[in-house]
């Protein structure tokens, strides 16, 4: 077995407004950061994982992402694993 | 007729639901705990309260949704049998699949806790027969994350079906913008599946049970729920 650590970020899906983001956004114009756009705010999960190979590693990320750690209905989520 | 009503770890609105049930309308009420793996045969109608089970972590609903008894719950559904999720307990449905659509962050980024009034949008259906189409019922909200939103084609669904149940309105039963407290895609502040046996809503009936609390306009949906299993066991 390998272990693995995978990274897992999570955001809003694309067109839900993030009103989070944008709350913030608000305050960085308001700080006179004008040129600072489209904040969109999410999750950072981290995790190890023991798996015979990368491809069986991120098989069960993957799963654990659409059964739980997203909720895709509402978000969007990237996977990157790392052998340690 | 007999409710069981669920408590999770952070549910705090159980007992409200126990007293509008069991206390304003003298029906039989059961109180079952999350670890519970069955729900008693004898049970009618299974009420999932609000509040912040397992205090909303990752989103909320999320971790309820495997607690032991969400199984018996999904399979009482499936048997056609009543399921209410009021608040928390409509966020748990929707992670649970038994209904479709999210509750989003409101769109003010505000927890708002405040009366509202609640077009009746299909009046036929188990939890909304007492009431008439249209009516208003004055009935409050505590929420952060109550913001319904689902994808184009299933609001297309829910409105073609009459899933719709109830609507944020103003005063005089206008759906406005301004009366939308939440954000939530056409007013949406209640749902039923398609079968029209589990109910998701974002408002409070049980808080509004009793005039002695300031309105009893909640008593509504317990009502029709009454009266319809009544009337089926009749």
């Amino acid at each position: 077995m390998k272990k693995f650590k995978s990274e897992i970020k999570i955001t809003l899906r694309e067109g839900i407004l993030d009103v989070q983001g944008k709350t913030v956004e608000n305050a960085l114009h308001s700080m006179g950061l004008q040129t600072i756009t489209h904040i969109r705010i999410g999750k950072f999960v981290t995790t190890e994982i023991e798996a015979e190979n990368y491809d069986g590693a991120y098989e069960i990320i993957d799963k654990a992402c659409k059964q739980l750690i997203a909720n895709p209905i509402m978000e969007d989520y990237t996977i990157e694993l790392k052998e340690l | 007729m007999k409710f069981a009503v669920i408590t999770f770890p952070g549910s705090n609105c159980d007992h409200d639901a126990i007293f509008a049930t069991g206390n304003c309308l003298g029906e039989q009420v059961v109180n079952l705990w999350h670890k519970d793996e069955t729900i008693p045969e004898d049970i009618d109608c299974v009420i999932i309260p609000g509040g912040f089970s397992y205090g909303d972590y990752l989103r909320c609903g999320a971790i309820a949704r495997f607690s032991p008894i969400m199984k018996a719950v999904a399979n009482f559904a499936n048997n056609g049998g009543l399921v209410i999720g009021i608040c928390n307990g409509f966020q748990i449905l929707t992670e649970a699949g038994l209904l479709p659509g999210v509750l989003l962050r409101n769109t003010n980024m505000k927890f708002i806790c405040k009366d509202t009034w609640l077009r009746v949008e299909n009046s036929n259906t188990p939890f909304t027969n007492a009431t008439q189409k249209n009516a208003l019922l004055r009935i409050p909200i505590a929420h952060g994350e109550g913001n319904y939103f689902a994808d184009p084609e299933t609001i297309e669904r829910l409105e073609a079906n009459g899933q719709v149940v109830f609507r944020y309105a103003d005063e005089h039963g206008n759906i406005t913008s301004e009366a939308n407290p939440n954000g939530s895609i056409n007013n949406i502040a209640g749902i039923i599946n398609e079968r029209g046996n589990v109910l998701g809503m974002m408002p409070h009936p049980e808080r509004y049970a009793d005039k002695l609390l300031g309105c009893d306009d909640g008593l509504a949906i317990f009502r029709s729920i009454v009266q319809y299993i009544n009337s089926y066991k009749r």
